[in-house]
This record gives structure tokens, sequence and C-alpha cells, in this order.
């Protein structure tokens, strides 16, 4: 590993470009008003992150060939979505998949 | 969820988010314990850099001797979908002082923005600064003290991923979806299922060529215009 002073740099470095992402947006937007073609684009943003964050778990990456399928993921996301319909309570779904992934690695070791 | 913006409401509502921050907590302290990091270093990253998964991506990095400057950038990619939330979130904060604008900006995560979205259809459109800053630094002190807690347990824990512990970042993904789904009126719901569709899909193919620090930045630009043609020729 390396050192404490390059690490604490990297980490410094890092948090610096992290937060002017977030909060350059905050600023700008004090000043001025999106319009409504932004504003519709930008509704569009929550669906579109959540979807992408989940389903990039899905798969393994081969860059330059077709992805795998990530089981494990694929198989506990099925019992997330079925707690998610019947029970509609976030704490109750991120229960019922972590224990079903576990015990996919558990028993079938995936 | 109610339509209440205060501070109980906003305790109530993190709650189960609070798991999600607790099993990739504790699951990137021992990662970056069996790195080489001193507990020290697992728990300034979590407070300085703050970024969830991208922490994972500058560990793996450290560990190849990635050059500085390749890190930040990577990291910068990874985080870039941040200015995307944030400026879908900042609208709903105009009437408040720009240094809560920069609080809330500051400590703004995934999970808090899926939920503040979410928190949207129950509160006539209206978020306010109490509510979402609580959410915040909920999320922010959960964080710390599990990476530190991960970070102490990686003498004793090698292989984090046998619990599943991994897995609660994604079913809180799918569940901030699921509920988004149903209690957006705003957009049509078949336009809202054709869109997750079309992302599915723009994941599967651009995982081919595109690296995956980018990839999500790339796939939500094309789905929200995506949504935004459909919504016009077919909604």
């Amino acid at each position: 590993m390396s050192s404490f002073n390059f690490v604490l740099l990297t980490i410094v470095g890092t948090g610096v470009v992290t937060w002017l992402s977030r909060i350059l947006p905050f600023v700008i937007l004090k000043k001025f008003k999106l319009s409504p073609g932004v504003v519709q684009f930008l509704s569009f943003v929550p669906i579109a992150i959540m979807s992408a964050l989940w389903f990039e778990n899905l798969f393994i990456q081969h860059i330059g060939h077709l992805p795998s399928i990530d089981w494990g993921n694929l198989l506990a996301s099925i019992p997330s979505i079925i707690s998610a319909v019947i029970w509609k309570n976030l704490l109750v779904i991120v229960i019922v998949g972590v224990i079903s992934l576990g015990c996919l690695r558990l028993f079938f070791g995936m | 969820m109610n339509n209440e913006l205060n501070v109980p409401s906003a305790a109530k509502e993190t709650l189960p988010t609070v798991f999600g921050y607790i099993g990739i907590g504790v699951a990137f302290g021992i990662v970056g314990k069996a790195a080489g990091l001193s507990p020290l270093l697992v728990t300034l990253m979590s407070i300085i850099t703050y970024a969830g998964s991208a922490q994972f991506v500058i560990v793996s990095m450290l560990v190849t001797h990635s050059p500085m400057l390749s890190i930040v950038l990577s990291v910068f990619l990874v985080n870039s979908r941040m200015i995307l939330m944030s400026t879908t979130l900042a609208p709903y904060f105009k009437k408040e002082s720009l240094l809560k604008n920069v609080l809330v900006g500051t400590l703004l995560t995934d999970e808090s923005f899926a939920l503040g979205m979410n928190k949207l259809n129950y509160t006539d459109n209206r978020l306010n600064f109490s509510w979402f800053n609580t959410a915040n630094i909920i999320a922010y002190a959960t964080w710390i003290i599990s990476s530190l807690v991960g970070a102490v347990l990686g003498n004793f824990i090698s292989n984090p991923e046998k619990f599943g512990l991994d897995f609660a970042l994604i079913a809180m993904f799918i569940g901030l979806l699921y509920l988004q789904l149903i209690s957006d009126k705003s957009i049509n719901f078949n336009l809202q299922l054709i869109v997750v569709g079309f992302v599915l899909v723009a994941i599967y193919l651009g995982l081919i060529f595109i690296p995956s620090s980018l990839l999500i930045l790339l796939v939500t630009l094309v789905a929200c215009t995506f949504g935004v043609v459909m919504k016009h020729v077919f909604f």
C-alpha cells in the first residue's frame, strides 16, 4: 500500500471533485432558472439512475464481449422485487435481499 | 411515508436506508483494511471523500499503485451523476439560503436523493432543509461509524461478501425504484416502465465497450433523452 501522505492527498483530491459535483448545481441554480425542457429531462433522472445502478450489478463486464450474468445478484433480486410488491417497505426489502444472497452463497456458492 | 417535513419524520423515513449504509460501510471498512489502509485512513476517506461505491474504486486503484490524477479522474467520472442529482434537487431548495443549499448538496447521496424524490409524492411536491438535512446527517454518521467498525473488524473477517451484505445497496435501489414507480404520478406509469426497460438494454449493451466508471452517467443521460422523446411522440 502507498504511503500515508499519498493516500491522504488522494482522499482530499477525490473529496474536492466529489464535493464540487454535489454543490455547484445548487450554487448555480440559486441564480438561474432551468428551462421547462431541462426540467422535463431531469424528471426522468430518478428512475433512470436507480434502475441503472441496479442493472449494472446484474452483469459482469468483459470489455469487447457481451457481459455475463451475475447469477447471485440476479436471483437475489427476485425475492427483493416480490417483497417490494407485497410490503412496499424499504427495510423489509433490504433484509429479504441480504438474506436471499447470503443463502444463495451459503448453499450454492454463488 | 407521510406529508410532514420535519426532523422526526425524516429520522423515521431514513431508518430503512441506514441498514444499507451499515452493510456497505462495514464491507468497505473490511475491504480497506484488507488492502492495507489503517482504520484512520479508512475513516478519513469516509469523512472527506464520502462517496460510497467510488471509495471501493479508490481502494482498488491504490492497491494497483495508480497515479493520483487517474484516481481523482475516475472518482469524478463515477460521481459525475451527482451533478445530475443536484441539478434535479436544487429547484426545491431555491427559497432556502445559499448556505443551506450548499449543506444539502455537500452530504447528498444516491439514497438520500432517491428518498427525497419519493417524499415529493407525499408532500405535494415540496421538500425543505430540516427534512433533507436530517436524512443526510443520519446517513453520513452511519457511513462513518460503519466504515470504522468494518476497518476494526477487518482484523478478524477477511471475506465480507460471504454474508450477502453487499446486496443491501442493490436491494435498496430495487426498493426505491419500485416505490418511485408506484407513487410518481407526474410521469405516465407505462412510460416509466419503458424507460426502465430501455435502461436495462442500454446497460447490457454499454457494458461491452464503455468503462463502468462512465456507464451509469452515460446511460442515465441517454435514457432521460429517450424518455423525453417517447413522451412527446407517444404519450
